[in-house]
């Protein structure tokens, strides 16, 4: 049975924080296709093409026919905790702080053995499930999961170690003017967060769900406006110290492409609440979330970027607004080498056209704000940093797999 | 065993002589190239030749990088003929030896110094543990980090799941090779060990605890090969050798390690020296962790599978009692000085047969068995080697 998390006491501000260690993150080359894997929650492991082998550890030649021909394929996960083994002693910074810490080696259905973290409710000779997460290295571990959910699992600290969860953690919704915006308030709250913090920038202009965004529990509106760098780092100032989640719900949908839309003023709007809207935060909250990523627990835990899965591939209907899209994602992906020596996680949720005002003219399917908002929850629940919501979404991120040319073309219509 | 018709060759005509030892010590300072070459040094020393004498050259170390076998000729004025680099771990000894024993038989050397040392460093055993091997850095460091304690935790834990040892018994062990530790000036642990404290000692990673882990340390073990008549000229006595195996990567569809490459090749062993197993006056098993003595009683045809721990409760181990047995106090008590680990049972075993013990003699010994086991690399040691040795 895990403990439940207890909620974490006002912090002192004498003691000394707890600056963040990782575990080894080093990986082969090959190895890294667990990272892969893990990466968007899937349980993958290389499966010989020539003999069905299913291989672990990664290997570079099938150890049973020799091919080279081993690609990741999502595989069963269940097995047995053969043995079990608690680290009392450890040469390593980051564990020799947390222990005792139970590994185990789980011998899979499939075929290998695991050596793997365990969660506190397996036990040795029992079945369990493994599952493949980011550790504060950035790089992909197994833990072993009971085989059925149990209660408060996820409050189990070897888990939490490798997730996001926002029970007892702080969170800062950049703009809560949106719909997203708001329905993201909503998930957090109800998701446990012990404070919700909500940006608005000009807060005496009126907007449709003031007053239901008001009323959501624990949620404190708070003056912040993306395009406005004192602003960013006044809240910063103000609030920094305390917010383990940054969600960026800012957001500048316009239709129009390249050529075909006439002026720089929107393009430009789209790169300055976008763009450097995202530098602004970086900037402002990344020092603090870094310096805070073992800080108990409620110890800063994730940066969220809510990405148009457009940044992957050019939507010319959209082409602008995706091309600025792709400059965020491109900037998420120097914010996760920036922010992995914290541990903090950044999440980015790939979503296609959303069903609001700005995609009023795109067909079905089309992802509800409430929708993408628990996609965002559920993925730092699971601890990993790439999701894909709605039916567009992972359209496009198969056929971009598959042939990126063809996609490429595809897109223009 | 049954005895079965080997079809090898003999090495008839070998003999391995002057069996050194450069005493251990917890932490050092000086490299490894420093420890090795104090080996040689007293090799030469104890074999009154010169250092260009020494033809063929074999190194066993972890810790000599970046230079290879190769390098090291340069650094220490060799020119030889046979060069061999095998950084086998626990299984170094008899590997080596058995590669020299060829060379010289063969007459591609007639001197080969067979070497294994490494340092220790303040930082250098953790340095060693995450960056051991490929499977290790991706499969194993990442999960506790606990290293060899953790992987053979595990291994210990199934061992006792599945045969019924018990703590008890691998506290035998280490309490009896303690007592014969006791006599060896440079042994890490020289203090007499008590079951009690055996029992309640500091747990490292369960079911393993502080005196089931060996010490890492800096040192260094050699030996020289040669022809008889060679040895003869130089007036230097040493052993036979009857027999060699070597296996690497066995077994590798059980799932948990329960037994070594020994039980392959447990028939060929015995056969070619033509002995049966209670023939041997002394054992000299590979003991980092007693769990892997314990398959090494079994796998080398002492006793049952499963049955070592009867075995353990039936000897004493002692090296004037029933069943010698590291009778230098292995590397639980003396210490693990690296690749030399994998030297310190064969070394301590030509110096019972030759009758010129640092510690306790064991009375009248004429033939031991030794054993190597070495390199974790994933969830198992992958090596596993043994060689019959004989008085000459």
């Amino acid at each position: 049975m895990t403990e439940p998390l207890v909620r974490p006491k006002r912090k002192n501000p004498l003691r000394r924080t707890r600056l963040p260690l990782s575990p080894q993150g080093v990986r082969s080359r090959t190895a890294h296709g667990l990272t892969a894997a893990a990466a968007e929650g899937r349980f993958a492991l290389q499966v010989c093409l020539d003999c069905n082998a299913v291989v672990y550890p990664p290997r570079d030649a099938c150890p049973s026919c020799l091919s080279a021909r081993l690609p990741f394929r999502d595989v069963d996960n269940g097995g047995v905790l053969t043995a079990e083994t608690t680290v009392q002693t450890s040469t390593d910074p980051y564990f020799r702080e947390r222990t005792p810490w139970r590994v185990g080696a789980v011998k899979l259905d499939v075929g290998p053995v695991v050596v793997a973290h365990l969660h506190g409710d397996v036990v040795e000779g029992a079945r369990v499930r493994l599952e493949f997460k980011l550790d504060r290295s950035g790089s992909a571990v197994a833990i072993a999961l009971p085989e059925k959910d149990t209660p408060n699992m996820a409050d189990d600290p070897h888990l939490r170690e490798m997730t996001c969860d926002p029970k007892f953690r702080r969170v800062l919704i950049t703009d809560g003017r949106t719909a997203v915006g708001q329905a993201m308030a909503k998930a957090f709250s109800d998701a446990g967060a012990s404070i919700v913090f909500v940006g608005l920038a000009d807060a005496w202009k009126p907007f449709p769900g003031y007053e239901e965004l008001r009323r959501i529990d624990r949620v404190e509106i708070v003056p912040l406006d993306v395009t406005d760098t004192e602003s960013v780092t006044e809240q910063a100032e103000q609030n920094g110290a305390r917010i383990d989640i940054v969600v960026n719900t800012a957001e500048h949908v316009r239709p129009g492409g390249v050529i075909d839309r006439h002026g720089l003023t929107v393009a430009r709007e789209e790169i300055d609440i976008r763009y450097m809207g995202l530098l602004r935060l970086a900037q402002a909250f990344g020092p603090v979330l870094r310096f805070r990523g073992a800080d108990g627990v409620n110890s800063a835990a994730a940066f969220v970027n809510l990405i148009s899965v457009h940044a992957l591939m050019n939507w010319p209907q959209f082409g602008s607004y995706a091309a600025a899209e792709a400059a965020v994602l491109s900037a998420a992906q120097c914010m996760r080498a920036e922010l992995r020596p914290g541990g903090v996680k950044v999440l980015n949720v790939f979503f296609g056209p959303l069903e609001t005002e700005w995609f009023q003219t795109v067909p079905p399917p089309k992802v509800t704000p409430a929708a993408l908002a628990s996609a965002v929850i559920r993925a730092l629940k699971q601890g990993v940093e790439d999701a894909f919501v709605g039916d567009v979404a992972e359209d496009i991120r198969q056929r971009l797999a598959v042939n990126p040319k063809a996609l490429e073309r595809e897109m223009a219509g | 065993m049954m005895a079965q018709a080997s079809i090898r060759k003999s090495y008839d005509g070998v003999i391995a002589c002057a069996p050194v030892t450069v005493p251990y010590r917890r932490y050092s300072t000086n490299s490894a190239h420093w420890w090795i070459g104090r080996a040689l040094h007293h090799l030469v020393k104890r074999a009154g030749i010169k250092p260009a004498d020494i033809d063929g050259f074999c190194v066993s170390s972890f810790t000599v990088g970046p230079d290879t076998a190769v390098g090291l000729t340069q650094h220490f004025g060799l020119t030889p003929r046979w060069l061999d680099h095998i950084p086998f771990g626990g299984a170094s000894g008899v590997v080596a030896l058995r590669r020299a024993a060829r060379a010289v038989q063969a007459g591609d050397a007639d001197i080969v110094a067979c070497v294994a040392g490494d340092t220790n460093h303040v930082d250098s055993f953790r340095k060693t543990l995450s960056t051991f091997s490929r499977f290790a850095q991706d499969a194993v460091y990442p999960y506790g980090s606990g290293g060899a304690n953790a992987s053979f935790a595990l291994i210990t834990k199934n061992y006792m799941n599945r045969y019924g040892a018990k703590r008890e018994d691998f506290g035998k062990l280490c309490i009896a090779q303690r007592d014969n530790a006791l006599a060896i000036p440079y042994a890490m642990m020289r203090k007499k060990l008590t079951l009690d404290e055996y029992m309640n000692a500091r747990p490292i990673a369960d079911p393993i605890h502080l005196f089931d882990c060996v010490m890492p340390c800096a040192g260094a073990e050699a030996f020289l090969v040669c022809r008889e008549d060679t040895a003869k000229s130089l007036g230097l006595s040493g052993v036979r050798i009857l027999s060699t195996v070597e296996r690497h990567n066995a077994f590798p569809a059980d799932p948990m390690q329960v037994r070594g490459g020994w039980a392959l090749d447990v028939g060929e062993l015995w056969a070619m020296a033509g002995l049966k197993s209670n023939a041997v006056d002394l054992v000299e098993t590979y003991d980092d962790y007693p769990v892997i003595v314990m398959m090494q009683l079994e796998d080398l045809g002492f006793c049952k599978k499963g049955e070592a721990a009867e075995f353990v409760r039936t000897h004493t181990f002692a090296n004037d009692g029933t069943f010698p047995h590291n009778t230098s106090g292995g590397q639980l008590s003396v210490g693990q000085a690296g690749a030399a680990g994998g030297f310190l049972g064969l070394v301590e075993a030509m110096r019972q047969l030759m009758g010129e013990p640092i510690g306790k003699p064991v009375a009248d010994a004429k033939a031991a068995l030794v054993s190597g086991f070495g390199m974790i690399n994933y969830d198992r040691g992958l090596s596993s080697c043994a060689a019959i040795l004989a008085r000459a």
